[in-house]
């Protein structure tokens, strides 16, 4: 039998939580396909052949599948898996798995496991609950199994070294139960915050949106760093909500995270606990985020960053 | 006008701190405060401000869970909802895909125009329910929505994405899940907690369903996840701080 990824893309680049979904399917067997559905993605699928450990690549490509719509793909999943012998089905759990696969997994009659962080056989998968706060382990009776892959949880595929094929198959059409408007992407020269090394992240400590621009920003650069935030300042408008690390945010799990103003909600924690290095800086000593802190600043964030931006080279 | 139907589920209160039982069987739930999912007070909420605004003519609770599910069920009702079905499946916990089938009916038999809910619910961390339920009626799907506006043909959504922002028509009937952003639950009135007590509630069990809740998934064991523990705690002067941070970790920025 085999695997199938669905793979994560914008109809130019395949996205790194593909990568990651692969290297979880590699747990799981050997004959790992990727379903590829776009519009004109032929750089997405020129980047799926040369993955290593993929043994095929199915590309439907076809305008109706310019966005991604929910319905229209679950419908071309579930023909693919239905045509297939198919034993998983994975995507990463960012917000495109999450919107589709359930739908998958309802249209073929199976419960998901959704956000898995370990996988422990064939059958049997570690998936936090309660924010994170407790992880289960949990044990599936059915025969295809729809899973979404928590990518930080798993390491990145190389991207090199593959010859997989591709097979073309025809589109499945438009259901017209919803249709595109507009997108209004966060457009930024900083490294993505899942992908990130560094990630600067603020919370209401900021105080106010002047003051968040004229700190994280300058901090985030000099780091190389990409920029997170807490619940509470996207609330206030001071962020895109695309910035909020959380448990229904963005998980992440860079090799230093700082927290910056931020007081370490269970929410907000179940977002960043993972990262490998954890720093805070927070003007109250018993803020919760020093009890996952590796190192913590007490103080005045508007001392400090002056402070640590002097003190960067 | 829309008819429409509101799925709430009890579950821990978000603020408190969840304990794993000794025995991995789960987590301990005794003496533990409950509350609406906060997800679900947001679907109730934007429920009746689309009925505020004459775009609904009726909106229907419906919980799932044991008999304290029904104080669930009255405090939306207290927020201004117009009646309620509780389905109750004594201390049976329900996978997603039966409770999207229970939906199924019970949004079927309703004939609602739309159904509301939340995007996740608190406890099992899912994000599943809504997007199964929208599948098996096979109407249009608006997930993890910051705002919903009716247009003359359908609703359009504005959805939060991983890059930011999507904006979707959807035809109607449609499933809705709401995201923390669309809008902020109205504090329950104490006179409103009182008129709550007299609107209809329907209650059902679950046999007189006749759904298949077979479970497919068994949790084998719940386990603490691997404690984080604090380090090292600089206080005083910033460029004492700053200067002991950079010693520590100076290397790796
Ligand atoms: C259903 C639900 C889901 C949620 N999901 C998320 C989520 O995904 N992500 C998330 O982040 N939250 C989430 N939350 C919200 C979460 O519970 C907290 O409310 C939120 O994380 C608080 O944000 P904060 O730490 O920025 O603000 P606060 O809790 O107000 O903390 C501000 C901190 O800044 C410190 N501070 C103030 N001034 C200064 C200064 N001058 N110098 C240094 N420190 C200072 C204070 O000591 C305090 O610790 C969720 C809540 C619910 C109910
Ligand atoms: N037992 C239940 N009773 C009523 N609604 C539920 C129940 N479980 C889930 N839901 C609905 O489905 C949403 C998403 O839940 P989930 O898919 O479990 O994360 C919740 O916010 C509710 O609106």
């Amino acid at each position: 039998m085999s695997i199938l990824v669905i793979a994560e893309h914008d109809n130019q680049s395949l996205k790194t939580t593909t990568l990651n979904a692969i290297t979880a399917a590699k747990e799981l067997g050997d004959d790992i396909h990727i379903l590829i559905i776009g519009s004109n993605c032929q750089t997405v699928t020129d980047a799926a052949v040369k993955v290593n450990s993929v043994t095929k690549v199915i590309l439907a490509d076809d305008t109706v599948y310019e966005h991604q719509l929910a319905e229209n793909v679950a419908t071309l999943i579930v023909k693919v898996v239905s045509n297939g012998d198919y034993s998983h089905v994975l995507s990463p759990a960012s917000t495109f798995g999450k919107n589709t696969m359930p739908r998958v997994s309802a249209l073929l009659d199976k419960q998901m496991i959704s956000d898995i962080v370990k996988i422990e056989s064939a059958d049997t998968f570690v998936r936090p609950i309660y924010a994170g706060n407790a992880m289960a382990t949990v044990q599936t009776t059915d025969d295809i199994k729809i899973l979404t892959i928590r990518p930080t949880a798993f390491e990145v595929t190389v991207a090199e070294g593959g010859s997989a094929g591709v097979e073309n198959i025809s589109s499945a059409g438009d259901a017209k139960l919803s249709a595109f408007i507009s997108q209004e992407l966060t457009k930024s020269d900083r490294p993505e915050l899942g992908d990130a090394r560094i990630v600067v992240s603020g919370g209401r400590g900021l105080g106010s949106k002047e003051n968040f621009e004229n700190l994280i920003p300058a901090l985030a650069d000099k780091l190389g760093a990409g920029i997170g935030a807490s619940r509470a300042a996207v609330d206030a408008g001071w962020v895109p909500n695309d910035y909020q690390v959380g448990q229904t945010g963005k998980q992440v799990a860079p090799e230093i995270y700082i927290a910056i103003g931020i007081s370490g909600a269970i929410q907000h924690l179940a977002g960043m606990k993972d990262s490998k290095i954890i720093v805070a800086i927070n003007k109250d000593a018993d803020a919760q985020i020093f009890g996952v802190a590796d190192y913590g600043i007490v103080g005045d964030l508007n001392e400090v960053l002056p402070e640590l931006m002097s003190s960067l080279k | 006008m829309m008819k429409i139907l509101v799925p709430v589920k009890r579950v821990i209160d978000a603020y408190v701190k969840v304990r794993v039982k000794s025995d991995s069987s789960g987590v301990d739930l005794n003496n533990i405060k409950m509350d609406i999912n906060p997800f679900c007070e947001i679907a109730v909420e934007e429920a009746i401000r689309m009925k505020e605004n004459n775009l609904a003519s009726e909106i229907i609770l419906v919980s799932i869970g044991g008999s304290k599910s029904e104080e669930t069920l009255r405090k939306g009702l207290a927020m201004g909802a117009d009646r309620a079905i509780l389905i109750d499946c004594g201390d049976q916990e329900l996978e997603p895909l039966s409770i999207a089938k229970i939906l199924k009916e019970i949004a079927t038999k309703e004939a609602v125009d739309l159904v509301l809910m939340g995007k996740q619910a608190i406890d099992s961390d899912n994000n599943q329910t809504g997007q199964m339920l929208s599948a098996l009626l096979g109407w249009s799907q608006g997930t993890f929505v910051s705002e919903v506006k009716k247009d003359d043909d359908g609703l359009i959504v504005t959805r939060e994405v991983d890059g930011g922002l999507e904006t979707i028509s959807l035809t109607i009937p449609a499933v809705i899940t709401a995201d923390l952003r669309l809008n902020e639950p109205r504090y329950v009135k104490l006179p409103n907690i009182m008129k709550a007590k007299k609107k209809p509630l329907d209650k059902m069990v679950l046999a007189d369903l006749s759904i298949d809740t077979t479970a497919r998934t068994k949790t084998l064991k719940v386990e603490e996840p691997v404690a984080r523990t604090s380090g090292e705690l600089f206080e005083g002067a910033a460029n004492d701080t700053v200067a002991k941070l950079i010693e520590k970790i100076g290397n790796k920025l």
